[in-house]
């Protein structure tokens, strides 16, 4: 599923339709070449009474980045002239990597991030994944660690180049 | 519905907020300690998740109607005795193979856990259960590695490894128990039976254990009475080094 179709785009709503536009361009500051609607974190826009409600979903639970984002989103739509705003927390759906854009898994193998291979089935978890190194594409990798410089990455090395890579786990 | 501050409803977030909370804490306690630095980053990560849990937890049983404590204050300003975490998660880090057992027999529970509560009639909290079970079972994958590989290791290592979980065993029968609170839950839909999650956690425990060549400890005496507010002398200390800026500056901000 693709963010575009996650969110609708109202017609006639004019000022919906150019606050989206700009909030689609926010950031995300921990991937600062994604934006939060490459990453699937944007979910609703819409008008409430006066206001602009922003729905937003967490990666993971304490992702610090959330607090940032809701800033950075405020901040861009003070800009251009949207005073107010309210940004509001979605957790269901809970957020998932089939949410990545295909434009955004490209950036990511670009910034020598591998994206996240396809679960097979929901004990995948707990299954060996094999992940191709975004530098040389050779298949033949090996998991460092679970957990990497973000609660989104695992920290991977590969055999064939010997350059080490972070991992975006599939969650 | 109006929910009274000791209304089963709040108490069951409550617990599962304290549980969250009290192990994220203990496992910011290894930040910088750790054996190597990849370890020091996959506990202060599994740390986050656990925080970040309890945030969301705290959060829902405020709005639910407590008593106007909002999260930080449920965190910072309640004492020992108001505390409903199982007394498994306060347990002292002691060395890296009790942290380990220590984290093992709570994810091995709390991924059957959330994925029950991911279909409770509290939809924000089925919504919260639907993040943290992604979560748990990467804690739970790396816990049940570390019991391998130390079990299944040297032979010191595997001597500590036994040790730990023989030590930690009568701390893991609370975690099954089901007392008036739940039971209204249950009935609720609202909670899921725990009683029932007792044989999912065991084989996840037992087939850790056989790979680790280690011994499951028979089952005896189980504590109990943290989810009732009744703990062991380690909970004090820990809040005592985790609530001091907010009790020494009340308000505090940055």
């Amino acid at each position: 599923m693709s963010t575009a179709s996650v969110i609708s785009r109202p017609m006639s709503a004019d000022p919906l339709a150019r606050a989206l536009a700009v909030i689609e361009t926010v950031a995300d500051p921990e991937l600062p070449f994604l934006t939060i609607g490459e990453m699937g974190i944007l979910r609703d826009v819409r008008l409430a009474g006066d206001a602009l409600e922003v729905v937003i979903t967490p990666t993971y639970s304490g992702c610090p980045a959330m607090d940032i984002i809701a800033v950075d989103i405020t901040t861009a739509l003070a800009k251009t002239g949207f005073g107010s705003v309210r940004v509001t927390r979605a957790l269901s759906p809970a957020w998932t990597t089939d949410w990545l854009s295909p434009a955004a898994r490209d950036k990511l193998r670009a910034n020598g991030i591998a994206p996240p291979e396809r679960p097979q089935g929901k004990r995948a978890l707990f299954a060996a994944t094999e992940v191709a190194c975004p530098t040389c594409s050779s298949r033949s990798t090996e998991r460092v660690s679970e957990f990497g410089s973000t609660p989104c990455k695992a920290h991977y090395r590969c055999l064939a180049c010997r350059e080490s890579f972070q991992y975006f786990k599939c969650i | 519905m109006a929910n009274a501050p000791s209304s089963p409803h709040y108490r069951y977030l409550l617990r599962l907020a304290d549980n969250a909370l009290v192990l994220g804490h203990r496992l910011t306690e290894w930040s910088s300690r750790t054996p190597t630095l990849e370890e020091d980053i996959a506990l202060s990560n599994i740390a986050l998740d656990l925080m970040g849990q309890a945030r969301l937890l705290y959060s829902h049983a405020f709005t639910i109607g407590g008593d106007g404590r909002d999260e930080d204050h449920l965190a910072f300003l309640r004492d020992t005795h108001e505390f409903l975490n199982v007394q498994l998660v306060e347990l002292p880090n002691g060395d890296f193979a009790a942290s380990m057992a220590r984290q093992l027999c709570y994810s091995a529970f709390a991924v059957p856990l959330w994925e029950a509560l991911a279909r409770s009639k509290d939809s924000e909290l089925a919504g919260i259960a639907g993040k943290a079970g992604k979560e748990c079972a990467y804690h739970l994958r790396h816990s049940s590695e570390w019991v391998i590989r130390l079990g299944d290791g040297t032979a010191e290592s595997h001597r500590r490894m036994q040790g730990a979980i023989d030590e930690i065993w009568m701390f893991t029968g609370e975690m099954f128990e089901a007392d008036d609170t739940d039971c209204a839950m249950i009935a609720a839909g609202i909670a899921t039976d725990a009683s029932k999650l007792l044989p999912i956690w065991s084989k996840t425990v037992d087939d850790t254990l056989a790979e680790a060549t280690l011994k499951r400890p028979a089952d005896g005496w189980m504590i109990s009475g943290g989810r009732q507010g009744t703990h062991s002398e380690h909970l004090g200390h820990m809040l005592a080094q985790m609530q001091f800026l907010q009790r020494a500056y009340p308000g505090a901000i940055w």
